[in-house]
């Protein structure tokens, strides 16, 4: 009995729910130091003086890092290097890190930290998109060729002025939606150490060990093969924690200049300075259709507030316009988008990358198109629903589209047609679809090697072991890993071994980011364990004389599939073939097919296949506080194939919640560049009690490239998300809330406005019929 | 992670030695703000303030051991006696509680998380510390913002202008106790006091609990209810869990019949201490309980509140919410009793 789409086990499940797993923090090594970091309390200043003579005299006190000891920049994009570990002589928001105090122990740090002396010289802080615009003349950097606009993109495909000509309505809204962040549950950790060889380790807890590995090496100023990364457990990451950061700098040079291991863990309140997190967006969307709905041509702009360092944000500039197109027919779209800088911690990928904001603005105006044609809006999207394997007008292949059966699996489970618009007062439903990349196209750095590598080796008692660079944080990358291994070759995922994350040992694979994983490394896992099996049939046919186009793999057998009683133990054919073939391993790959137009900045949004994504949101509005309940989710999401039913519906169920929360209460927001509740008490997630009840379900649509017909799940069931939530406040209120999060007192705005524009509407017609 | 300051931990086993060792630091209070010893119960408010550098007392005397401040039991007169350091699930527990006092089993089930009310106790809830947005935040973060007047500063930040710190009483059971009108017993080397438990609560967001140094809370003393009483209390918060209250209304009262005997209000999340309504208390009292009547007592709670900028939510929904609470909860209360009210 095969493995794949059964709801196997999480392999790491048990070390994880006994506590036994060590995350980073969770690790200690003789003679361990302790790194405490010193953040900048100003949001934009010019360092005049740092003095750490007093801290590295105190007792216990090992070492103090500063700027100057890594002066090198970084940065994730290799276009975008605009960063250092520690500030060199200028601080671009508060929390950005000025020195790191090594010491004998964590109070030591803490303690030294009060001794090191900055004069700081503040300078006038961009707090605002409106600033950064405003304000050309007081720049963040001063390499940037204009004023704070850290990007600027332009793009236009198909005939704009011929569509909107043609078109028989035309809207244009703006949007906002405020920026979130990541909150994992794991405050990010490292380890450092280094032998006397010269060669350093570090366990960090990250979702791109390799993109670390890069980066580290590269400020430390140290070949490659010098420095190992390993990724112990990651308790989740979301997108924040795709990048180095200043502790994994100062760890290892640390250990580096000591020959010592060294530990830093930062409190939940540095990890909300570290951020990375969704860019606030401001959204100008103009949409025209024909009268029966169908879209003649869409411009969207975007005004991104990237935070004081790019990130990612280049990409995200790029994906809050590349992926408009993948959901609907649109014959012609033109995007304009700008990424400033600002006084305030870096923004950069959270689940849904810079796809998440216009989406949602996107699925709010449809609902306001279809309400003035008269359309239902869930009939209305899969009316003018992109067709599988098409290509959209800024040349992006789709293949699989399971988009339509998703609105009608989410408008069945939540009796759309019968409930909606016979709520009682204050209620209502709403709709929205959303699609997502199955891994970025294209790598951060681009070149032609895989994306993805796997090996896989067997050994003479029939065990086997699957590697692979990718980092597990929680989605269940590792359990794919074992139950692809362990379809190909017929034994139980729970005895495969899988070792992942490991620069030194495990084949290079770009990371948990971009929902890439299970499509790449899926790929890559089956390549190579296929190519073991075929050495396992050779050997398998001679022993059972039986052709091996015959043979199947299953429940520790290899068998005839027409005679099953001709069989031989897994590890008895292992031996065979080892005897046959010399010691067992195969090596397997993934590379994306060459995707993407011709033009500047079609890698962003390539992808070697879409998921898609439909949400019915039900929601309750208290007429007299205002307050909002959301009480009910309908999700469907087209995954290709869940080659693990219950693990694809965690991660829809986890989107949901993550998306709820964004619609209704997260912000990160600041106070004179000050992050007003950088605490878990007063940043706002969810708790179970404002969760409602969610459906999730799949669809499943056999993607023709993916493996075993798998897409992504990890982060496309978000998108809709927000924007169903928004749709059902309107259905309640008749009031349209054009920002996020959906707050009471926005609420209690929008039906005053809706109600000055009523009554004048009611004045107008008055005056007309007198 | 947040470390805690450094700190010497005794752990009383008898109020007598509580106090005593309260007493070894008392004197040196005016002289050094630092050198001062904090009586631990739960924790759950103490040890957050104190990684936070809110609190850096020299001493903490813990209460835990203490078996003269644990229990719940039945007064000869129909009242009860509750240990200070009965803990929060216990209160939410007791079938005596829910049974009779019935807003305080809702108030205490309403604080924070299981896990935290596992720990904290009565006592710790009645003394928390006020909360602010300004002043609950990590020393980087004040230091980032300049320090409050609460904790280290001239100036409020809440109210650069006003006269007086502004740091919101926070405390779920206080509001309950003073609607069923309790009392506290306080022990002090020099003796034992009962006080109500509305007057151990100021005005002053800096010192807003009237314990003097040196003073141990030990029980709340619940009065008999003779007749047909019926309290509840209505929190409101940004989310179902965790938060603190925002707004809150708490209510008890006695019918005879459709008429009211004897009603109290009183809020809670929206001032420094908690916010009797005596006022609207005199309106509903010898009245059958219309809609009118407790929209016109719901009024006069949404006048009263005065909630400042400085906890989640904002002003106007706080004022909103006090006003929809105030009603439901006293329509609920009628409801209760079947007098009549919608």
């Amino acid at each position: 009995m095969g493995v794949i789409g059964r709801s196997v086990t999480k392999i790491d499940s048990y070390t994880k729910v006994t506590g036994a797993a060590k995350y980073a923090d969770d690790l200690t090594l003789p003679r361990m130091a302790y790194g405490r970091i010193l953040r900048s309390t100003h949001p934009h200043a010019r360092i005049t003086r740092l003095d750490v003579s007093r801290a590295r005299a105190y007792p216990g006190v090992l070492d103090v890092i500063t700027g100057a000891d890594l002066p090198r920049l970084y940065g994730i994009m290799p276009t975008t290097q605009d960063e250092r570990p520690f500030a060199l002589d200028r601080v671009r928001h508060v929390g950005e890190p000025v020195a790191a105090v090594c010491a004998v122990d964590e109070e030591t740090a803490e303690e030294a930290l009060d001794l090191i002396e900055v004069d700081y010289e503040p300078l006038a802080a961009i707090l605002s998109i409106e600033e950064a615009l405003a304000h050309p003349e007081n720049q963040l950097h001063e390499e940037t060729a204009r004023g704070n606009v850290m990007k600027e993109v332009h793009l236009e495909f198909g005939a704009m002025e011929e569509g909107f000509e043609a078109a028989d309505l035309v809207r244009e809204d703006s949007y906002f939606f405020e920026g979130t962040t990541h909150a994992p549950m794991e405050e990010h950790a490292c380890v450092a150490d280094c032998h006397a060889d010269g060669k350093i380790t570090l366990w960090t807890s990250t979702q791109t060990p390799h993109y670390v590995h890069r980066e580290i090496a590269k400020v430390l100023d140290i070949p490659r093969s010098r420095l190992r990364i390993i990724v112990p457990p990651v308790g989740g990451g979301f997108g924040g924690k795709c990048e180095p950061f200043a502790h994994d700098f100062a760890a290892c040079l640390f250990a580096l200049r000591h020959g010592r291991p060294i530990k830093f863990t930062l409190s939940r309140e540095e990890v909300f300075y570290c951020h990375r997190g969704r860019h606030p967006v401001k959204m100008i969307l103009k949409t025209g259709v024909k009268s029966d709905g169908s879209i003649t041509a869409v411009h969207l702009q975007t005004f991104l507030d990237g935070g004081a360092y790019a990130s990612y944000g280049l990409a995200t500039v790029y994906y809050t316009g590349a992926l408009l197109t993948v959901t609907y027919k649109i014959p012609a779209y033109k995007f304009d988008g700008m990424r400033l800088y600002t006084n305030k911690p870096a923004c950069g990928p959270k689940r849904g990358h810079g796809s998440t904001q216009p989406r949602y603005a996107f699925e709010c105006q449809l609902d306001r198109i279809a309400e003035q044609l008269g359309l239902d809006p869930a009939e209305y999207r899969k009316r003018i629903a992109i067709e599988p394997y098409t290509e959209t007008v800024n040349g992006l292949r789709v293949t699989s589209c399971g988009l339509k059966e998703c609105v009608d699996k989410v408008v069945e489970a939540s009796d759309w047609d019968a409930r909606r618009g016979n709520m009682p007062a204050g209620r209502g439903l709403g709709v929205a679809i959303s699609s997502y990349v199955t891994g970025a196209g294209k790598a951060i750095y681009w070149n032609d090697m895989p994306h993805s590598g796997v090996i896989v080796t067997i050994d003479r008692g029939g065990g086997v072991a699957a590697l692979c660079g990718s980092s597990d944080i929680g989605q269940g990358s590792d359990t794919m890993l074992a139950q692809v291994v362990a379809e190909e070759l017929g034994v139980d995922p729970l005895d495969i071994r899988v070792y992942t994350g490991d620069t030194d040992l495990t084949p290079v694979d770009l990371g948990s980011y971009s929902s890439r994983v299970t499509f790449m490394a899926g790929n890559a896992a089956r390549d190579a364990a296929r190519k073991l099996r075929a050495l396992l049939f050779e050997a398998a046919s001679v022993a059972l004389a039986v052709p091996a186009e015959r043979l199947e793999a299953a429940d520790g057998w290899i068998y005839d599939a027409s005679a099953a009683e001709a069989r031989i133990a897994f590890a008895e054919a292992a031996q065979k073939a080892e005897a046959a073939h010399g010691t067992l391993s195969a090596v397997g790959s993934y590379t994306p097919p060459k995707l993407g137009g011709k033009f500047k900045g079609s890698g962003v949004g390539v992808s070697p296949a879409y998921s898609y994504t439909a949400c019915v949101a039900e929601v309750a509005v208290d007429l007299e506080t205002y307050d909002l309940k959301v009480e009910r989710l309908w999700v469907a999401h087209d995954c290709g194939r869940a080659l693990n039913p219950v693990l694809v519906e965690g991660q829809v169920e986890g989107s949901a919640y993550m998306g709820l929360g964004e619609a209704v209460f997260e912000e990160q927001v600041f106070r004179k560049g000050l992050h007003k509740i950088p605490s878990l008490l007063e940043y706002k997630l969810p708790t179970i009690y404002d969760t409602p009840e969610i459906t999730a379900m799949t669809v499943e649509t056999m993607d023709r490239e993916g493996p075993y017909g798998a897409k992504e799940a990890g982060e496309g069931p978000l998108n809709p998300i927000i924007p169903a939530i928004a749709n059902a406040v309107y259905d309640a209120i008749r009031a349209r809330v054009d920002s996020t999060p959906i707050t009471p007192d926005k609420i209690q705005r929008a039906l005053r406005e809706a109600e000055r524009a009523g009554r004048q509407v009611g004045e107008r017609q008055e005056a007309i019929a007198r | 992670m947040m470390r805690l300051p450094k700190f010497e931990y005794r752990a009383a086993r008898a109020i007598e030695e509580a106090l005593e060792w309260l007493g070894v630091y008392a004197p040196a209070v005016d002289k050094d703000p630092e050198a001062r010893a904090m009586l631990m119960a739960g924790g759950t408010d103490v040890l957050p303030n104190m990684k936070h550098r809110i609190f850096t007392p020299k001493l903490v005397v813990g209460l835990r051991g203490v078996a003269a401040l644990r229990g719940v039991s039945e007064n000869p007169n129909g009242g009860l006696r509750i240990g200070a350091g009965v803990r929060l699930s216990e209160i939410a527990a007791s079938p005596v509680i829910r049974e009779r006092y019935q807003a305080l089993a809702q108030a205490a089930e309403s604080v924070s998380t299981p896990q935290l009310r596992q720990m904290g106790t009565i006592g710790g809830n009645l003394c928390l510390d006020t909360r602010c947005n300004y002043y609950n935040q990590s020393e980087f973060w004040r230091r980032a913002r300049e320090f409050c007047l609460k904790k280290g500063s001239e100036i409020c930040r809440v109210a650069p202008n006003g006269n007086g710190c502004y740091a919101v009483s926070s405390c779920d059971t206080a509001p309950v106790l003073i609607a069923f009108g309790a009392t506290a017993r306080v022990a002090a080397r020099a003796g034992v006091r009962e006080v109500p438990v509305a007057s151990l609560y100021d005005d002053d967001g800096i010192h807003p609990v009237r314990l003097r140094e040196g003073e141990v809370l030990t029980d709340i003393t619940l009065p008999p209810l003779a007749g047909e009483w019926r309290s509840t209390y209505a929190k409101y918060r940004v989310r179902g869990a965790f938060d603190f209250p925002i707004a809150s209304v708490a209510a008890a009262a006695r019918f005879e019949g459709d008429i009211c005997a004897e009603a109290h209000l009183t809020l809670q999340g929206v001032a420094t201490a908690p916010l009797p309504l005596p006022e609207a208390e005199a309106l509903l009292l010898g009245q059958r309980w219309t809609p009118d009547l407790l929209d016109a007592a719901a009024d006069i709670a949404y006048r009263e509140a005065h909630p400042m900028d400085n906890t989640s939510g904002t002003i106007a929904l706080r004022k909103r919410v006090i006003r929809a609470y105030t009603r439901n909860a006293l329509a609920s209360l009628a409801r209760q009793r079947g007098a009549g009210a919608a």
